[in-house]
């Protein structure tokens, strides 16, 4: 894909992405969020967190499959944006639900193992975005890989959140989970498949 | 299993006057078709659905401001239609609530399945003004149209060794399609200790706003536990059986550690996963403070006296 191309996907990318947080805005303001606005404004931001985070995942093994270069270069794009997402779902958790209530949701963190997962997470998605640019990745060297990796406890610890927080019906949780172990197994695939690297050699030596 | 596909609706119905005063589909397709027809909303009509005759009760009506008929009729939890809070005004139109029975059962002197005219005609109808607090921590003003479940249990002549009342929900996957998938251990089960079930606040309802229940509030017979979370005021009632032992409630066998039996709001017993301090009430944006029996403390409190609250909850 030449360069001019490739931007205007970014755009596009970039655009669609921006579409559900609009959406939101406007869906508040023209009161088609039902009856508990508020808090359905709180549930949607998380969900959209998720789906970010699985599709930022989703791009490595794309390139892995079709052999496209770039699905890899919208991946930091789609990361911020997932992050972009979480920090809007914080907000208005922090607002609407806790209206500012320090010591209560100091309680709630250290109290709810749900919560404590999702500011695991978002504690995550916190470092990895300042450490997304340019300059950070040059600063960090061989590092910044690793610190990267983070990004898979951040999906499965969002995950965890999301299991945990529902009343009784399992069902999208499980479908998220699912997609994320998906996504997570195809990476430890092919670390186990290409001989030279840590995993692979336990894994060959043993069969 | 026999999937309906007749409509609710067919010309036949039109005909009889008899079922034409009973069909509550069939008024509010009325009520649709002068909307369109002469582009205005009957005066008498008031939100489409079948008035009903009573009598307000405004010594049992809290101050508050009513929470708006769309909000009450459009954020249910009623998992029998889907455990999205639109989902049940979505899908529970096509509900059969006519012909309807329920059947009395266990330790009663006048067992019997009742068609549901036979158990509401000698019950004269009221309407009170109660407080709904739902355990995930929202809370709505709603004007009920019902009768004390006190009257009905004098009436069926429970036994002396009824100390326990159980409810039971329709089962009926084909109209229920929330049924076919196991979120809980259908059919859905609530139940009160047999005081809680004579106490004159507990309300078996029969509408909301001066019209009979949309099906989305449990048409057509529900109850109504002002001082409870609202998972215990169970819609859509087949069956109410009296035993001696506390039943098997739905909530509290999907999660024992989370819904207790009793169930009564308390802002001092968290959830496990969240806090009952404060609530939002539907239509508003600032959280409120969550009372003890959800403000019922004057009238219900003395019904746990000397009960731990912390470990009955």
């Amino acid at each position: 894909m030449d360069a001019e191309r490739m931007a205007r996907l970014r755009l596009l990318v970039f655009v669609a992405a921006l579409a559900p947080a609009l959406w939101l805005a406007w869906a508040l303001f023209a009161d088609r969020l039902g009856a508990n606005p508020f808090e359905a404004l709180t549930r949607r931001s998380g969900e959209w967190t998720l789906r970010f985070l699985l599709l930022t995942l989703l791009m490595t093994p794309l390139r892995d499959w079709t052999g496209w270069r770039w699905p890899v270069r919208l991946r930091r794009m789609l990361g911020l944006y997932a992050f972009f997402y979480g920090t809007l779902h914080l907000f208005t958790w922090l607002w609407f639900d806790q209206f500012f209530d320090w010591p209560a949701i100091v309680e709630e963190i250290v109290k709810r193992p749900f919560i404590t997962a999702g500011m695991g997470a978002l504690l995550i998605l916190l470092a990895l975005a300042a450490t997304s640019t340019r300059g950070m990745m040059r600063r960090l060297g061989r590092r910044w890989k690793p610190l990267h990796r983070m990004v898979y406890v951040a999906v499965l610890l969002a995950v965890l959140h999301h299991f945990w927080l529902v009343k009784a019906d399992l069902l999208w949780p499980t479908i998220y989970a699912v997609i994320a172990g998906a996504l997570l197994g195809h990476r430890l695939w092919r670390r186990v498949r290409r001989p030279g690297r840590l995993p692979a050699a336990t894994a060959l030596s043993r069969s | 299993m026999l999937i309906r596909r007749k409509p609710d609706l067919t010309e036949a119905d039109v005909t009889d006057p008899a079922w034409y005063a009973r069909r509550r589909e069939f008024l509010q397709g009325t009520a649709a078709l002068l909307l369109t027809a002469g582009g205005l909303r009957p005066a008498r009509a008031g939100h489409g659905g079948r008035r009903l005759d009573f009598r307000p009760r405004p010594d049992l009506a809290v101050p508050d401001a009513l929470t708006d008929y769309t909000d009450v009729t459009t954020y249910n939890n009623f998992y029998e239609f889907g455990t999205d809070k639109a989902s049940p005004a979505e899908l529970a139109g096509r509900l059969t609530t006519d012909p309807w029975s329920v059947t009395v059962d266990g330790e009663v002197a006048r067992p019997g399945t009742y068609a549901l005219e036979d158990l509401l005609k000698p019950h004269p109808l009221e309407e009170r003004i109660y407080r709904l607090r739902c355990v995930e921590r929202w809370s709505m003003v709603i004007p009920w149209i019902g009768f004390p479940l006190a009257d009905l249990i004098t009436r069926v002549e429970p036994t002396s060794r009824a100390k326990y009342v159980a409810f039971t929900t329709l089962y009926r996957p084909e109209e229920m399609p929330g049924q076919r998938r196991h979120v809980l251990d259908w059919p859905y089960v609530e139940g009160l200790r047999m005081d809680e079930a004579m106490h004159p606040l507990t309300l078996l309802a029969v509408g909301l706003y001066g019209e009979v229940l949309p099906n989305q509030n449990g048409a057509p017979l529900r109850l109504v536990v002002p001082w409870k979370y609202g998972f215990k005021s169970i819609k859509s009632i087949v069956r109410i059986h009296f035993s001696e032992r506390q039943p098997m409630t739905t909530w509290h066998k999907a999660a024992p550690h989370e819904y207790g039996f009793y169930a009564n709001v308390n802002p001092e017993v968290d959830h496990p996963r969240w806090s009952q301090k404060r609530e939002r009430r539907i239509g508003e944006f600032r959280k409120r403070k969550t009372l003890p029996f959800n403000g019922y403390a004057e009238q219900v409190a003395h019904l746990y006296a000397g009960m731990d609250l912390r470990r009955f909850f």
